[in-house]
C-alpha cells in the first residue's frame, strides 16, 4: 500500500485529474465491461426484435417492411381469424402459469415434512432436492420413458391398481398436463429448498410463544410461520412464474409440440416459426416473442416494484 | 421450530416418520430410479418384456462403455466443459466488478442500472433469439463454442450482478472507508479489501452458473449444430437417434449427461443453496 500513499506532488497534471475524480470515475470503469456485454447481447437485441417484428424476413436476404401485418395475422385483427396455433399456445401458457404455481405449496409441504432433526436428514434433503440439478432435457427424457405406454413404469403402477393403460404424451388432451407434471418435479424441489432455508430462520421464540397461546397445526402455519416465510415465498413465486413462461426444453424433448400441435406454448411456437424445417419466418417469430415479452413484462414490473419498495426501506 | 420436533412427539410418531421417510424418497425419485434401472439392463430384458423388474444380468459396464467408446458422447461432454468453464469465469469476473461498482458507490443512475440488469435477467429468451443468432452469424461465430460462451457470459451477468451487488452491500462499509482514509486507491480496495471477503459469494455463483450453463439447451440448439461445438444437452438428441429405441443405452447416456452438475452439487452443496436463495433467505 506504500506506493499509493506517496505524495501527489510528483504526479503529472493528468494523473492528478484522475486522482481528484477517482471516486466519480471508478464505478463507471468497473461497470463498463458488464454494461457493454449486457447492452450488446440483451438490451439492443430486445429493441431489434421489436423492429424485426414489423418486417417479413427469412433471416438471410433483405427485410421487407410490412407494418403491423404480423400482429394482425397473429391476433386476428381486422377481418382475419386469430392464428389457431397462437391461440393453442397462449392457452397452454396459461395452463403452465396456473399449474406451475402448485410447486409452491407442494414445496412448502415437503419442506415441512423434512424439517426435522433425525439421523441422515441432510442426505434426505439433498436427495429430495436433486431433480432440480438435472438438466431439463434429461428430466424430459426420464419422464417420457416413465410415461411410455408399454415400457413405462407409470402404466405398470396403474395396471397394478387395475386402471387401464394411458398414453399420456400421445393424447392431445393429456399431453400438456403430462409435461407440466414433469416440470413440476424439479420446480417443487427448488421451492422446497427455498422454504427449508426459510424455515431455518423462523424465530423459535415466536413459535414457542404461539404454542403457549395454544396455536397449533394450520393456525400456527398460517398466522405465525407463513408471515415469516414471506421472503422465501416471494422468490419462489418469481422463479416459478419465470420458469413457467420459459418452458421450452421439456416440450421440445418430450413431444416436440405434438400430438397435433396440442402442447405448443408461445416460446416453442416462436422457435418453430423462426428456426425449423417449416421455414425461417423471423418476422412472424419476432412478433410472437414480443407478445410473450409483454406477458412477462407485467410480472417483471411487479417484481421490480416489490424489490424497489424493499430498497427504499433499506435506505 | 415448526413443525413440532420429533423428540417431543410420542414414540409411535417417531417410528412412523422414520419408516415413511425412505418410502417418500423412493416415490419422489421413482422416475429416476426407473431410468437408472433401465441403464444397467441387458437388451434382452426389453425384448422379453422385463421392463421394470430386476435386471436379468448386470450390464452397466457394457452399456456405459458403449456410451463412452462407441458414440460422440465424450466429445459432447468435452464441449460442454469448454463452454461452461469459460462462461463461469467470465460471468463471475464481470459481475464482481459491476457488483462492486453498484454496491459501494453512490452515483446518479446507480439504482436504474441495477434494475436494468435485473429486468434483463427475467426477459424471455425468445425475444433475444433472432437478433443474437444474427449477430453471432455475422461475427462468424455461429456453431462455435466461443459464440455460445460470449452470449452466456452476457446473459448470466444480469443474475450474477444482482447477487454480487446484494452481497457487497451486506459487507461492513467502514472497512472500505478506513482503507480510503489510508489513501488506498479504489481498484486496490477492490482487489485487496473487497475481493477476499467475497469468496463465499464467488463459490456460490460459480457452482450455480456451472449448473445453469451445463443444463442449457435452448441456446445450444439456436447457436450451434453438430458435434464440433454442441454441448451434451443438445448432443443427447443425436445420441438418442443413433440408438433409437435402445432404452438401456439411451438411459445410460442421459445419466452420463446429467452427472457433472449432480457431482458439483453434492461437492459444494452449502454454496449451491446459498446461491439459489439469492442470498435473500438466510
Amino acid at each position: 500500500m506504500a506506493t499509493t500513499a506517496a505524495p501527489d506532488t510528483q504526479l503529472t497534471a493528468q494523473r492528478g485529474w484522475y486522482k481528484r475524480n477517482e471516486i466519480a470515475i471508478t464505478p463507471w470503469l468497473f461497470l463498463l465491461p458488464a454494461m457493454l456485454f449486457f447492452a450488446v447481447y440483451v438490451i439492443i437485441p430486445i429493441a431489434q426484435s421489436f423492429w424485426i417484428s414489423f418486417h417479413e424476413w427469412d433471416g438471410l436476404g433483405e427485410k421487407t417492411w410490412v407494418g403491423t401485418a404480423n400482429y394482425e395475422r397473429l391476433l386476428g385483427w381486422g377481418d382475419q381469424n386469430m392464428d389457431r396455433k397462437f391461440e393453442t399456445s397462449f392457452w397452454n401458457n396459461l395452463k403452465w402459469l396456473v399449474l406451475y404455481l402448485l410447486a409452491i405449496p407442494a414445496g412448502l409441504f415437503i419442506a415441512l415434512f423434512l424439517n426435522q432433526t433425525v439421523r441422515g436428514i441432510r442426505l434426505y434433503k439433498s436427495l429430495f432436492f436433486f431433480p432440480f440439478v438435472i438438466s431439463q432435457v434429461v428430466v424430459g427424457l426420464v419422464f417420457s420413458w416413465f410415461y411410455l405406454p408399454r415400457e413405462g413404469l407409470l402404466n405398470a403402477i396403474l395396471g397394478f391398481f387395475g386402471a387401464g393403460p394411458v398414453n399420456i404424451l400421445g393424447d392431445p388432451t393429456l399431453a400438456t398436463y403430462g409435461i407440466i407434471a414433469a416440470g413440476l418435479w424439479p420446480q417443487t424441489a427448488y421451492c422446497m429448498i427455498l422454504y427449508l432455508t426459510g424455515l431455518n430462520a423462523v424465530d423459535p421464540e415466536q413459535v414457542e410463544a404461539a404454542r403457549l397461546d395454544g396455536a397449533k397445526g394450520w393456525k400456527m402455519l398460517w398466522y405465525v410461520i407463513l408471515p415469516q416465510l414471506k421472503p422465501a415465498t416471494f422468490i419462489a413465486f418469481v422463479v416459478t412464474i419465470i420458469g413457467a413462461l420459459r418452458s421450452f426444453d421439456l416440450i421440445s424433448v418430450m413431444t416436440n409440440g405434438g400430438p397435433f400441435g396440442s402442447t405448443r406454448v408461445l416460446s416453442f411456437y416462436m422457435f418453430e416459426e423462426s428456426l425449423s424445417e417449416f421455414g425461417f419466418r423471423m418476422g412472424y417469430g419476432a412478433a410472437i416473442a414480443v407478445v410473450l415479452f409483454f406477458i412477462m413484462l407485467g410480472f417483471i414490473v411487479y417484481f421490480l416494484w416489490s424489490m424497489y419498495q424493499e430498497e427504499k426501506g433499506a435506505r | 421450530m415448526f413443525p413440532t420436533p420429533l423428540e417431543k412427539r410420542p414414540r409411535s410418531a417417531q417410528i412412523t416418520y422414520q419408516a415413511f421417510l425412505p418410502l417418500a424418497l423412493i416415490i419422489w425419485l421413482l422416475p429416476l430410479i426407473a431410468v437408472a434401472n433401465f441403464s444397467i439392463k441387458p437388451e434382452a430384458d426389453f425384448v422379453n418384456g422385463n421392463y421394470w423388474g430386476i435386471p436379468s444380468s448386470f450390464e452397466a459396464f457394457s452399456n456405459y462403455g458403449k456410451v463412452f467408446f462407441e458414440s460422440n458422447m465424450p466429445r459432447y461432454l468435452w464441449n460442454s466443459l469448454l463452454i461452461t468453464v469459460p462462461t463461469v469465469i467470465g460471468a463471475v469476473a464481470l459481475s464482481c466488478m459491476a457488483g462492486f461498482a453498484l454496491g459501494v458507490y453512490k452515483f446518479k443512475g446507480n439504482l436504474l442500472i441495477f434494475f436494468i440488469f435485473i429486468a434483463g435477467n427475467f426477459v424471455p429468451f425468445q425475444i433475444l433469439m433472432v437478433p443474437v443468432r444474427d449477430l453471432t452469424v455475422s461475427l462468424n461465430l455461429y456453431d462455435t463454442k466461443l459464440g455460445l460462451v460470449l452470449f452466456h457470459v452476457a446473459f448470466q451477468t444480469g443474475f450474477c450482478t444482482l447477487f454480487m451487488r446484494n452481497f457487497i452491500r451486506a459487507l461492513p462499509f467502514p472497512l472500505i472507508e478506513a482503507a480510503r482514509v489510508e489513501g488506498v486507491s479504489e481498484w486496490r480496495i477492490f482487489v485487496f479489501v473487497v475481493l477476499p471477503l467475497m469468496k463465499p459469494a464467488l463459490a456460490a455463483l460459480a457452482v450455480l452458473i456451472f449448473t445453469f450453463i451445463w443444463n442449457d439447451y435452448f441456446w445450444a440448439i439456436v447457436l450451434t449444430q453438430g458435434p464440433d461445438a454442441q454441448p451434451v444437452t443438445a448432443g443427447i438428441t443425436e445420441f438418442n437417434s443413433q440408438f433409437r429405441a435402445a432404452y438401456h443405452l439411451m438411459s445410460a447416456g442421459s445419466i452420463v449427461a446429467a452427472l457433472p452438475p449432480v457431482i458439483m452439487f453434492f461437492l459444494m452443496q452449502k454454496h449451491f443453496i446459498a446461491g439459489l436463495t439469492l442470498g435473500a433467505v438466510k
